[in-house]
């Protein structure tokens, strides 16, 4: 039984002080995702019909290498960052919850480290 | 998981209907949320078909007439009758308000009336604000200083920096907007637009020298980042303040100190 008072209930453990870093990037993330996502369709669009070569050549170049492992390492980032909001949202219980943001922050960082490898490698002509 | 249907005990089931007397004029029906926890029944809607040729033009009119003179066991808060007590804030017609501020012509089709959304329910249109009241003393809403108190006079403040605490201290935690957000509904531990206005307002004055424990206390993922900018506060304040202004304010600072 709860017997604390209603302040002592609000009060709860205090603050966490990594929430501004956590706003902060998400929003940064987001802003860096505009150019980014941008650049990437019309690149798609103008590459639509070429065949792998031409895009291997294309990925190998050392700017759009760049910009892949920028755009991959900000969107993996940002994506992280929301799915963990949504589960705060909705997930309240103590430790399903720490489970899927654990869960959701190896995934990222898996599926990051996937794409920027992928980039490297096919840049660095392996 | 958050909620998303209401406790078996708690759906609503259809009540009592009270007709218009024969010689009504212009009848209007008022449709009523009514629970008693005492009657271990569930809430139910309870019908009141008023005559508006003899009843005045706001929807606390239209309430106080049904308990004075159809249904005496009807319960709601109500005191000042002109918007500055807070107290008839209730669930009109969909949207939160005030009952005294709210014209009954301004209501479409029937006037569905609710306690506050997603507040435990005392009586009727009665809802329980103890958690309500527990956030905003979390706030710590009162000066804080270190200086001294000057001997012989106020603590002064410019004419500017008067202007800052505009739309904010109208606040008259009548909790409409808390109510109204689904971020509140969903976590307990958020502390709502109406707490957070109210913490802006003491972060805002110029003369209270606790604004970086006030910002230390608020930088939490869940007292102050829950805010999805709904918005809905800002539409349903009866007051025309905007909240969510004023969340966005914190945060700018919470960057501002990174």
């Amino acid at each position: 039984m709860d017997m604390r008072t209603p302040l002592a209930r609000v009060r709860h453990l205090g603050a966490s002080p990594e929430a501004t870093s956590h706003w902060w990037w998400q929003r940064l993330t987001a802003l860096a995702l505009v150019p980014l996502l941008l650049w990437l369709v019309a690149s798609l669009v103008w590459l639509a019909g070429a065949d792998y070569l031409t895009v291997r050549e294309w990925v190998a170049q050392p700017w759009v290498a760049l910009l892949l492992i920028l755009l991959q390492a900000a969107l993996f980032h940002h994506a992280q960052l929301g799915l963990q909001v949504v589960i705060e949202d909705y997930l309240h219980l103590e430790w399903p919850r720490l489970a899927a943001i654990v869960a959701t922050k190896a995934l990222a960082l898996v599926l990051a480290l996937i794409g920027i490898f992928a980039v490297i490698r096919v840049s660095l002509g392996a | 998981m958050a909620q998303f249907r209401l406790p078996k005990n708690s759906r609503i089931t259809e009540g009592k209907h009270f007709p218009a007397p024969a010689d009504a004029g212009r009848v209007r029906r008022f449709r009523i949320y009514r629970y008693d926890p005492d009657s271990g029944r569930n809430p139910r809607m309870d019908t009141y078909d008023v005559d508006l040729d003899r009843c005045g033009p706001m929807v606390l009119d239209a309430l106080i007439k049904i308990k004075d003179e159809i249904d005496p066991t009807l319960t709601f808060r109500r005191s000042c009758r002109e918007g500055i007590c807070g107290s008839c804030a209730m669930n009109i017609g969909g949207g939160n308000a005030l009952a005294c501020t709210r014209a009954i012509e301004d209501v479409d089709g029937e006037v569905n009336i609710y306690p506050l959304p997603h507040m435990h329910v005392v009586k009727d249109l009665v809802p329980d604000l103890t958690q309500f009241y527990a956030q905003y003393a979390a706030v710590e809403p009162w000066m804080k200083t270190a200086s001294a108190t000057p001997p012989d006079r106020e603590r002064l403040q410019s004419v500017e920096e008067r202007e800052k605490l505009d739309g904010l201290y109208e606040c008259i935690l009548c909790a409409c907007c808390s109510t109204s957000c689904p971020s509140y509904w969903w976590n307990d531990r958020y502390l709502g637009p109406a707490a957070l206005l109210q913490a802006y307002r003491w972060i805002a004055d110029s003369r209270d020298e606790g604004t970086g424990e006030r910002l230390d206390a608020l930088q939490d993922p869940y007292k102050l980042y829950r805010c999805h900018t709904i918005m809905n506060c800002t539409n349903t304040c009866p007051k025309d303040l905007n909240p969510a202004r004023a969340i966005g304010e914190i945060r700018k600072l919470m960057i501002e100190r990174r």
